[in-house]
């Protein structure tokens, strides 16, 4: 006899277990493909044939490696997102954190900066703006939509209030090879991309550290009882992100050159899209970087091929909300109607 | 019978592959308090559901003040006259006091916009009339856990119910919160009202009810008037066998002091707690809840602060921060709420048992997935944890094997000290009788144990010393000899003696 | 009375006076009638979109769509407008709100049917409808040489002194206010954020909930829209953009809790009312417009700090007060 979760310890239903004794081995392969990560790949490489018919340009190898070059960078935001959603957090300050750290390092150009020095301090910048919203968020304990809500206006602001309607546009010759280089023909910024990845994949599935992001996801308070160190867990997810904003933004403003007022401007969103399509459910406990990889090139390639076939962008987006809808709405639905045949057929 | 208001007869409950209640009868009249006892698990909470139209019955029927009925929501059996007082989650904290009172039925003016004068005034007298001293502008979150119940009492009252079922009422309350509440029961009672009382607390049943009905694994076990009934008689029709045998025998000789407390204060909690545990014996924390206890503990932890106070271990000062700090001292904890504190429960058993330990186990930073099978494997058969696997989730396992997880998980850091907050709250008789041996068996090998709880025979049979606090003080120490159930009762109800 | 004074609107009523009091040492004619109109009309639009948000996370969810119902009603009233210049003027407003009740709706049903949490929901439908008002004009801009003189004068048309735009925020706040505290739906709202189990078992309806407080958004962005689009004189798919987070900070310097279940109509106004005399203090004083954001920012920042510390230090002495 098994129970469930009922604050009164009575008896109710395990229905997880009905519903896998249920299931015929074509049903259970069914339950695989179901998977999220399975879905997604379906959608991922219809999408690929769809663009490939409707355009003759679309398979084009050279094309198709240069596309990575438009959603590299919030890939690699999406990483450590994925940690910041996955514990129940959420940070809206990233895209803001790529424009403080492209300012510091336009005026430290402009000042005779060397390309490694501004390497550091795109970092350094970002490092410290994820820092200052994991001590407002763990040490003061403030919600993080809120805190990340005002450093994405400060942050944002100080860049605007510096620039103006400037923009810095002096940077060193081999400061543009990070973000539009390649190296063996793949671009630099694919490599990074990569290297963040794994390190992400690795950080969630093989380590302690990831553990805890589980454990803190699901239950906080049990997790804190158990031991685990939860707001130094939080803070250095925070200050991850923070830093890899800062890689985002070096990688960024390496590409287009320049550091302007309204640099990723909306980013955050397509972010937070990438990770929740990936699977990582917002609510927090569940998800992997699998789904997220997968998700973040459907969309890069989704906005690619509508952009072959002159898609105005605004359109593009009618799309990309469409598909967030109902890749979400999909699972609960089959979810919902699995269980009410199976509650039927049991008689309740 | 003519006078009673509520029938249930022949009432039976399935749910998929598991039968909740079968064919139970159960009646209750005007104007009498009537016990309603069972273990967890033997359908008490499923027949209340039933009664306040959460769940609908699959067989029988139900008779309310003199009609057939059949109630399809909660709003429904409202309707009819029955008011429901959960043990926290029907207040909403952030509205005012007239507002909880009024919820569900809010009064409206001329205009049928709502009419927050005439409710404040209503909830006024009703407020007196529960003995409440609260203003009904004050916000619910403000208010103590006591005061709160008796919002929900005059919510009741407000939908003149005829009915009133409290879930457990005073297992927050303190003495003289408890006496308060059942001194309004008594009242409601005497207005003719009927009052269905669900408590484990034999002492408080034998006290406030006229009547019980004991239901066992779902069906009938005995019921009649409450004079007549005994803790054994209850305890055999509960349990289906009798009360004698149920703590384990010990030949305990404690050692050394191991850990003391000296000085700690909070206030608002507790003020002066010193206590000092030996090893290899168990000490027995008694109070009825809200004495202050948990709070001690939570403190030693470090989970929460205090005013002042200091930690010894082995003689020496030490600063304990964090659940972390305690464990690399050696104290394990066992807290009070197993699904909100103790577990993880979308976690599979495995990771439960290894978490605190995840990173001792682990190479580096990485998991070392062999060593935590390893430890799940040895710890989880040593509880005897009955699952189908190590990887199942924690959620789909009973109470009392989600008790023998959270027991596994610390007792596999080998604490030599080790903190039970209300170890068998919660757990079938026969799984209580399990975790008692093994406690036992543990302080006989060295292990010194603190053990939280509000059941008097549990602190009487299983404690080599027994601290009794009272309204965040010590009232009382007790060596097990000295200690007999009218001594502790009297300390805890601060009596001086 | 110091229970009142204590309470958290009445700090935000006296810090929004000193703010004013002080820039007007500064500025003078700050506080002079000219420049309160000019501030109250600036503000309109934040006061509006902020109570359909302040609905929204009264429930623990955020909505993400405000901006894109404004730009999308605003875009189809100005092309409506373009196309056929003999439309009524006062036509405009009621159509408005009552597209914009469809778009909340749509929000409200995936969330109340779809199941789909509200930032969800709406991080989809803001793309959607965003991309809808760029088809709708083929990524076309509309100027005020398409828009009727009728049409640009439908904010600023003056009623007793005071323009037709601060009459429709003065009305929906009042609308506002009567709906959340003197309504049982409204209750609800409140009821379901608070404590949604004990809501659901006193009979609240989560469907209801949820396209009540899409639906008024909806509306309330509707009528927004079409005020801002013929305010500012221009439709375009990038109308009102960042609009959401200002909405979003004003109610939480209003007092609006994140996690749902409390907050007031007074906050919310307040809170919008302190941003908009902060902007236009900016600019009397002669503050460069690029410093807006930052000082937002920071203020927003201070607000949530300040009020964690306050409700910790509430919460010792509540505890501080019991037996013992």
């Amino acid at each position: 006899m098994s129970r469930g979760r009922d604050g009164s310890g009575d008896v109710l239903v395990d229905e997880s277990r009905l519903i896998r004794a249920d299931l015929s081995l074509g049903k259970r392969l069914t339950g695989l493909a179901l998977k999220w990560e399975s879905l997604l790949s379906i959608i991922f490489i219809a999408t690929l044939v769809l663009f490939s018919i409707l355009s003759p340009v679309f398979l084009d190898a050279d094309n198709l490696v240069d596309a990575t070059f438009n959603f590299m960078e919030k890939a690699i935001i999406a990483m450590p997102m994925i940690f910041v959603i996955l514990c129940g957090d959420i940070d809206i300050s990233v895209a803001s954190i790529i424009a403080l750290s492209s300012l510091f390092m336009g005026m430290a150009s402009e000042a005779g900066a060397s390309t490694p020095a501004l390497i550091g301090i795109g970092l350094g910048v970002g490092l410290l703006a994820g820092l200052l919203n994991g001590l407002l968020i763990t040490r003061l304990d403030i919600p993080a939509i809120a805190v990340t809500l005002g450093s994405m206006s400060l942050f944002r602001g100080i860049s605007n209030a510096v620039l103006g309607d400037k923009a810095y546009t002096k940077y060193p010759e081999d400061f543009g090879f990070l973000g539009q280089g390649y190296v063996l023909g793949i671009p630099v910024q694919v490599l990074v991309f990569a290297a963040v990845a794994a390190i992400a994949a690795v950080v969630l599935n093989a380590t302690v550290f990831g553990r805890y992001a589980y454990a803190i996801g699901n239950n906080k308070t049990a997790a804190r009882f158990s031991g685990v160190p939860v707001q130094d867990v939080r803070l250095a997810i925070f200050a991850a992100t923070g830093l890899l904003s800062g890689l985002a933004g070096i990688l960024l403003t390496s590409r287009i050159g320049s550091t302007r007022p309204n640099i990723a401007s909306g980013w955050e969103l397509d972010v937070i899209t990438t990770v929740v399509l990936g699977g990582v459910a917002i609510t927090g406990g569940k998800g992997n970087v699998a789904g997220v990889i997968i998700a973040a090139f459907l969309l890069g390639y989704m906005k690619f091929g509508m952009g072959v076939l002159n898609v105005p962008g605004k359109v593009m987006n009618i799309i990309t909300g469409a598909l967030l809808v109902v890749a979400i709405l999909l699972p609960r639905a089959v979810e919902s109607l699995r269980r009410r045949a199976l509650l039927r057929k049991t008689g309740a | 019978m003519e006078s009673d208001i509520l029938e249930m007869r022949g009432i039976s409950k399935f749910f998929p592959g598991i039968k909740a209640l079968e064919g139970v009868d159960f009646s209750m009249r005007s104007g009498e308090v009537h016990a309603l006892v069972g273990e967890n698990g033997a359908g008490k909470s499923t027949l209340v559901k039933i009664l306040t139209g959460v769940h609908r019955q699959s067989a029988g029927a139900v008779r309310f003040a003199g009609k057939e009925r059949d109630f399809r929501s909660p709003v429904d059996a409202r309707e009819a006259g029955i008011a429901a007082i959960h043990q926290e989650a029907s207040m909403f904290p952030d509205l005012t006091v007239a507002e909880n009172v009024f919820s569900g039925h809010l009064l409206r003016g001329r205009s049928r916009l709502l009419d927050w004068k005439r409710m404040r005034k209503e909830a006024e007298s009703l407020l007196e009339r529960v003995e409440l001293k609260a203003r009904p502008d004050a916000l619910v979150r403000e208010l103590s856990v006591a005061e709160r119940h008796l919002v929900g009492i005059a919510r009741a009252l407000s939908e003149d119910a005829s009915l009133v079922i409290m879930d457990e009422p005073t297992s927050a309350l303190s003495l003289r919160e408890t006496e308060d509440l059942f001194r309004i029961i008594r009242q409601l009672r005497d207005q003719g009202k009927a009052i269905l009382f669900i408590s484990h607390k034999f002492d408080e049943l034998f006290e406030i009810a006229d009547r019980y009905t004991v239901l066992r694994d779902g069906r009938n076990a005995g019921a009649g008037a409450m004079k007549e009934a005994t803790v054994d008689s209850l305890v055999k029709m509960m349990a289906g066998r009798e009360l004698s045998h149920m703590y384990p025998v010990r030949n305990s000789s404690p050692g050394e002091t191991i850990l003391s407390i000296e000085g700690f204060s909070r206030a608002g909690y507790y003020r002066d707690v010193s206590f000092s545990l030996r090893s290899g014996e168990i000490l027995g924390m008694f109070g009825l809840v809200g004495a202050g206890r948990s709070d001690v503990v939570r403190s030693l932890l470090g989970l929460e602060g205090r005013d002042s106070g200091v930690v010894k271990l082995g003689g020496r000062a030490v600063s304990i921060k964090g659940p972390r700090d305690a464990l690399d001292l050696g104290i394990a904890h066992v807290p009070e709420d197993r699904q909100d504190q103790g577990l993880i429960l979308e976690m599979s058993i495995g990771s439960n048992i290894t978490l605190p330990q995840v990173a001792s186990l682990a190479k580096g930073p990485f998991l070392n997935r062999a060593a935590e099978d390893e430890l799940t494997r040895s710890y989880g058969s040593r509880m005897e944890i009955k699952a189908a696997g190590w990887g199942e989730n924690a959620k789909n396992l009973s109470g009392g094997n989600q008790q023998k997880v959270v027991l596994a998980k610390w007792l596999a850091t080998e604490p030599s000290i080790l903190i039970l907050d209300e170890p068998t709250k919660g757990i079938d008789v026969g799984t209580k009788a399990t975790v008692h041996a093994f406690i036992a068996e543990l302080a006989a090998k060295g292990m010194s144990i603190l053990m939280i709880s509000s059941e008097l025979p549990e602190i009487l049979g299983m404690s080599d010393r027994i601290l009794v606090m009272y309204e965040g003080r010590v009232a009382a120490v007790f060596d097990r000899k000295d200690a007999d159930e009218a001594a502790v009762m009297r300390a805890a109800t601060g009596v001086a003696s | 009375m110091k229970r009142l004074l204590k309470r958290r609107e009445s700090i935000l009523l006296i810090s929004l006076v000193a703010l004013g009091l002080l820039v007007s040492i500064r500025a003078r004619g700050f506080l002079g009638f000219e420049n309160l109109d000019s501030i109250l009309n600036d503000t309109c639009a934040l006061i509006m979109g902020s109570l359909g948000q302040f609905m929204v996370i009264l429930v623990g969810g955020i909505d993400l769509s405000v901006e894109s119902v404004m730009a999308f009603t605003g875009m189809a009233a100005a092309l409506a407008n373009q196309a056929m210049p003999g439309i009524p003027a006062w036509l405009y407003l009621p159509a408005g709100a009552a597209m914009g009740a469809i778009l909340g709706a749509g929000s409200g049903a995936l969330v109340a049917f779809g199941k789909l949490p509200p930032i969800i929901a709406t991080l989809g439908t803001m793309s959607i409808y965003r991309g809808i008002v760029f088809v709708m004009s083929n990524g076309a801009w509309v100027t005020t040489h398409e828009m009727s003189p009728g049409f640009l004068s439908i904010p600023s048309t003056p009623i007793l002194g005071v323009s037709s735009m601060i009459w429709i925020a003065v009305l929906a706040v009042a609308a506002a206010a009567v709906l959340m505290r003197r309504t049982s739906s409204g209750r609800e709202v409140y009821a379901y954020g608070g404590n949604k189990t004990a809501a659901l078992f006193a009979g609240v309806s989560e469907r209801k909930v949820s396209m009540l407080i899409f639906v008024a958004s909806g509306i309330l962005s509707g009528i927004v829209g079409v005020l801002w689009v013929s305010r500012y004189g221009m439709a375009h798919s990038e109308t009102a953009s960042g609009f959401n987070m200002q909405t979003v900070a004003a109610c939480v310097l209003g007092g609006v809790s994140m996690s749902g279940g409390s907050g007031t109509v007074t906050g919310v106004v307040l809170g919008a009312l302190f941003f908009g005399v902060i902007n236009n203090a900016l600019t009397v004083v002669n503050f460069s417009p690029f410093y807006q954001m930052a000082i937002q920012g920071f203020v927003i920042l201070f607000a949530i700090v300040s009020n964690t510390l306050i409700d910790r230090r509430n919460q010792m002495k509540l505890a501080a007060r019991r037996l013992i």
